[in-house]
């Protein structure tokens, strides 16, 4: 039989660094204890050395990576607070309640800190559409994210939906929170001030979500893994709800010193973080943390994972007003203890001392693992893909057709209609445009939101698919006439362990920290996510990039859609006959492979500089990135999204060189389709031709269909109602 | 002097704020009630938001109708105060009794948030004199249950007393099944009682307000009842 210490998931050489720290031999609280804070999942053990490559740092940063959630400076006195985090295992286990849970989470991390969340973003990756089991884990996905998104009041504006047989039997379900604040309202979880109160509110805590974060999130997915059900939590939204008004009424009326949620390693990692990023130590005892059901036992409580339940510390004068507070609010609301000097982390059972061991050692002594990474050996021979000798099909039209009803890249308003976009009236661009936006109220200003990752590209060339991830976020955040700001990253690989994920895992970090720094977007936290892996192994590598953007005058707020009949379309950047990886390659061809589209940084922020001017002077109506899908795709949704036809007409010399598909499908990075009146071609022209970006003007918007030369035409109604239906009747 | 709008917050109420933001753009004054007030007499018109009151766990508005706030609220209507109840707020005033039918889950069985087209058919109410007869509004839905139902007998006698106003239409203002979203009975978006000082309604008025929201429609609403309150 295995030690206790296997059992939880802890290594020899870990069970032997606690011994010396201890000084003795831990009791099975204190093991339970280390084995949950120095799981993959809360100590970042395998990846910490590597993300201390991304930068961090920047004038608009208030906060970076280290808190429950990066901010940043927007002005005003004004700050946003944002977080990514994944519950990839859990949604998989139990698709509902794993994806609602993960989005209580999320904004647990945003309010802890101060701000109110005002928007909540979605990027999920599933199997493809084919069996029952992937249908239901994603219509589950999507109602657990609606269930408890839309009760909590947070309106969920933006996402992705990818569907791709690698993530079959281990779908990523990643949450983004955002929250708003007065920047003298930041609210760290700290735990200062000795003899201050220990205060535990919200849910009642149970036995529920025993072990999530070592069993579940640091473990590969076996066909076991149904039975690890019970490891999953039950959301209770209406509870969440409850919390925010209940912290940000504390924080309002200046009541609370630190304030933390209770996420992986529940009360565990809710007291040792505190007391540990405050120098100080900490006495509580169990029994007066309110239980869901009877002789629950000590190690039990101190590692639950019940959701919606926050800590508090306070100063004693303090106490009775934030517990009214809380009650008021039909909060369950209790002092568990105290702040002490001596730096441990004390935890009694009834009085009698159970656990006793320095909070530091728990929160920020894991063993940290260098571990061996390699090239892996497909890379070869996928990158060795010439996409030359493809055979293109001759109906461009139909080619068109079938990219615009491919599950990814079909209208996803069955998905985002589901979701309460709208509440709290901001949504300034409704879903379905390049990103989301809010307006500010009591302010002109404006935030532009988005999440971009594409795990072919990854896979193909991790370290050029990550930077592509930020570069098509802060594409998108531009697009929507916004200046990037920063980023949150969602970093989702298979097991660190095996030398070949982790070479994909730091080539991925590489690429992004260059890209962000390219585009002086510091990285301001995220997650990690590890052991993404089912019986046919890895998951493509999936580092998704949440961006913010900020717009200063709502009324500039760009979308895609073309607006007028008459208006000119041009296409800025560079046209390459870049196939690999592609959506056309993968819906025509059934092949991934080649070599994702190269990217050029400096080409890339050109471009966002001279689009930004262009919406800043008014002269552009409409702006769509261009990505999955390329220019094909890029003008069909700007048609469909208005209603609008198009005529494309380019010039020869623009595609002299390349081969229709090549033309309209390849997904060459750095470009945007742009629609402008006539008479603002003039000044465009100048601000373009003093820059290093090229564009051409390849039509007019106007009539009923899209008609690009003698090549295609296909009526927008038609193509429409194509696009919109897919998904439904995928789901059948 | 201003109207005097009450907000009424139960825990778990998430559109108190936009309704509160809404009322006091187009010119009331306006002030939160808790679920725990006894008294809301100052007011000349109350607001029930939309959200999830009590979380929904029951059945929706089935244990907000309990809150000592409704007591209040019965009272209130009985003198004649003008009360409108907004998704949620709806759903708690059928529960209340204090208008006719209940609401069922949508006809698909999904949330569905999304603008919708409107007709006002009656116009000569408290909620909608702002409004010309027959006109097409854009507001948005956001809900679960929002299909209508009503008795053969309830439904004829509302029509008979014009208590039907707004039904999901086309962009065009025809009543269609394809316009409906819900499954809600003869394409009911919203309903007044009997007196015509009780507004329930599905769509969210106070989502559209501003242009920069797509739509300016919801202020007919809001300014329709500071103008019926100010006579």
């Amino acid at each position: 039989m295995a030690a206790l210490y296997e059992e939880l998931g802890l290594t020899t050489e870990e069970y032997t660094k606690i011994k010396k720290i201890l000084g003795r031999v831990p009791t099975d609280v204190e093991l339970s204890m280390y084995s949950v804070m120095w799981s993959e999942h809360c100590s970042y053990k395998s990846s910490r050395p590597v993300l201390k490559g991304f930068p961090t740092k920047g004038p608009r940063i208030l906060q970076g990576p280290g808190e429950n959630a990066g901010i940043i400076d927007i002005g005003d006195g004004m700050a946003i607070a944002m977080k990514i985090e994944s519950h990839n295992h859990p949604s998989a286990i139990e698709p509902y309640q794993g994806a609602a849970t993960g989005v209580g989470g999320i904004l647990r991390d945003i309010f802890t800190m101060g701000a109110r969340p005002i928007a909540l973003l979605d990027p999920l990756y599933f199997g493809e559409l084919k069996n029952d089991r992937v249908k239901h884990i994603f219509e589950g996905v999507v109602e657990g994210i609606a269930g408890y998104g839309n009760c909590t009041g947070v309106p969920t504006i933006a996402g992705s939906v990818n569907f791709e047989e690698c993530y079959e039997g281990n779908p990523l379900v990643n949450v983004m929170a955002v929250g708003l604040m007065r920047q003298d309202k930041i609210t760290k979880g700290i735990a200062s001030g000795e003899g201050n109160v220990v205060i535990v509110f919200g849910n009642k805590t149970g036995r529920d979500g025993i072990g999530g974060v070592s069993v579940l999130a640091s473990q590969e997915f076996t066909a076991k893994s149904a039975a690890k059900r019970p490891s999953v939590q039950v959301g209770d939204p209406f509870t969440e709800k409850l919390c925010i008004e209940a912290s940000l009424e504390l924080i309002d009326n200046k009541l609370v010193v630190g304030l933390q949620d209770f996420g992986g390693a529940g009360l565990t990692c809710a007291t040792c973080e505190t007391a540990s990023r405050a120098d100080m130590g900490m006495e509580i005892d169990v029994r007066l943390v309110e239980q869901r059901e009877p002789n629950m036992e000590a190690f039990e409580i101190m590692v639950s994972e019940s959701q919606e339940r926050m800590l508090a510390i306070c100063t004693p004068e303090n106490q009775e007003r934030v517990l009214a507070v809380c009650r008021r609010w039909g909060l369950d609301a209790g002092v568990i203890g105290h702040v002490t000097g001596d730096g441990l982390l004390r935890v009694k059972d009834n009085g009698v001392v159970v656990g006793e061991m320095p909070a530091h050692s728990l929160a920020d002594e894991a063993i940290l693992y260098n571990r061996p990474a390699k090239k892996p050996a497909y890379l070869a021979e996928v990158q060795s893909f010439d996409t030359k000798a493809l055979k293109h099909p001759k109906d461009t039209g139909k080619t068109l057709m079938k990219l615009v009803t491919s599950p990814n890249l079909c209208s996803r308003h069955w998905v985002y209609e589901q979701y309460d976009h709208m509440v709290q009236t901001n949504t300034a661009v409704l879903p379905g445009s390049d990103a989301g936006v809010l307006r500010l109220k009591d302010s002109k200003k404006a935030i532009a939101l988005t999440v971009d990752g594409n795990g072919r590209y990854c896979y193909l060339d991790p370290y050029v698919g990550a930077q592509i991830a930020v570069a098509e976020a802060a594409r998108n955040v531009v697009a929507s006439g916004a200046v990037p700001l920063a980023v949150t990253d969602c970093l989702n690989f298979g097991n660190p362990e095996k030398p070949e994920n982790f070479w994909q895992f730091k080539e991925a970090v590489r690429g992004m920290g260059v890209a962000c720094s390219a585009f002086g977007t510091p990285v301001t936290g995220g997650n990690v996510s590890f052991y993404n892996e089912w019986q046919k192994g890895a998951i493509y590598p999936t580092p998704v990039v949440g961006m913010l953007g900020l717009i200063d005058d709502v009324n500039k707020r760009m979308t895609a859609g073309f607006k007028k009949e008459g208006h000119v379309i041009a296409l800025i950047g560079e046209t390459l006959p870049e196939l690999g990886g592609s959506e056309y390659l993968k819906v025509m061809h059934k092949i991934v492979a080649g070599r994702c589209p190269a990217l050029d940084l400096d080409k890339e922020r050109h471009m966002h500089e001279v689009v930004l001017e262009a919406i800043k002077l008014g002269l552009i109506v409409s702006a769509h990135d261009l990505s999955e899908g390329g220019l094909g795709m890029a003008l069909a949704e700007s048609c469909m999204l208005s209603g609008l036809g198009a005529r494309v007409n380019p010039d020869s010399a623009e595609r002299s060189h390349l081969e229709v598909n090549e033309w309209l499908f390849s997904e060459s990075q750095s470009r945007m389709l742009v629609s402008l009146p006539e008479k603002s071609m003039f000044l465009f022209d100048r601000i373009i031709h003093n820059s290093r970006v090229q564009h051409t003007y390849i039509g007019r918007v106007g009539g009923d269909d899209l008609v690009i030369d003698d090549i295609l035409n296909i009526p927008i109604g038609e193509m429409t109602s194509a696009w919109r239906g897919t998904l439904e009747c995928l789901i059948g | 002097m201003p109207a005097r709008f009450g907000v009424v917050v139960f825990p778990g109420s998430n559109c108190e704020q936009d309704c509160h933001y809404a009322a006091r753009l187009v010119g009331a004054q306006v002030a939160y009630v808790w679920h725990q007030d006894t008294d809301v007499a100052k007011y000349d018109a109350i607001i029930l938001p939309g959200g999830f009151s009590y979380g929904d766990y029951l059945r929706t508005g089935a244990v907000a109708k309990f809150s000592p706030v409704m007591d209040a609220i019965l009272d209130f209507v009985d003198k004649g105060g003008l009360v409108i109840g907004i998704c949620n707020g709806f759903q708690i005033l059928l529960e209340a009794g204090l208008l006719p039918g209940a609401m069922l889950r949508n006809r698909d069985l999904k949330f569905i948030c999304r603008y919708t087209d409107l007709v006002v058919e009656n116009n000569q109410t408290n909620f909608t004199n702002k409004a010309l007869s027959g006109e097409l509004i854009r507001l948005p839905i956001a809900h679960n249950e929002g299909n209508y139902y009503a008795d053969e007998e309830t439904l004829g006698e509302m029509a008979a007393n014009g208590q039907v106003v707004l039904r999901y239409c086309d962009t065009n203002g025809i009543v269609t099944d394809a316009a409906n979203p819900n499954g809600s009975l003869q394409n009911i978006a919203g309903i007044v009682n009997k007196q015509g000082n009780v507004f329930g309604l599905m769509p969210h008025p106070e989502r559209a307000i501003e242009t920069v929201l797509g739509s300016l429609d919801g202020q007919m609403i809001f300014k329709s009842m500071i103008s019926a309150v100010s006579k």
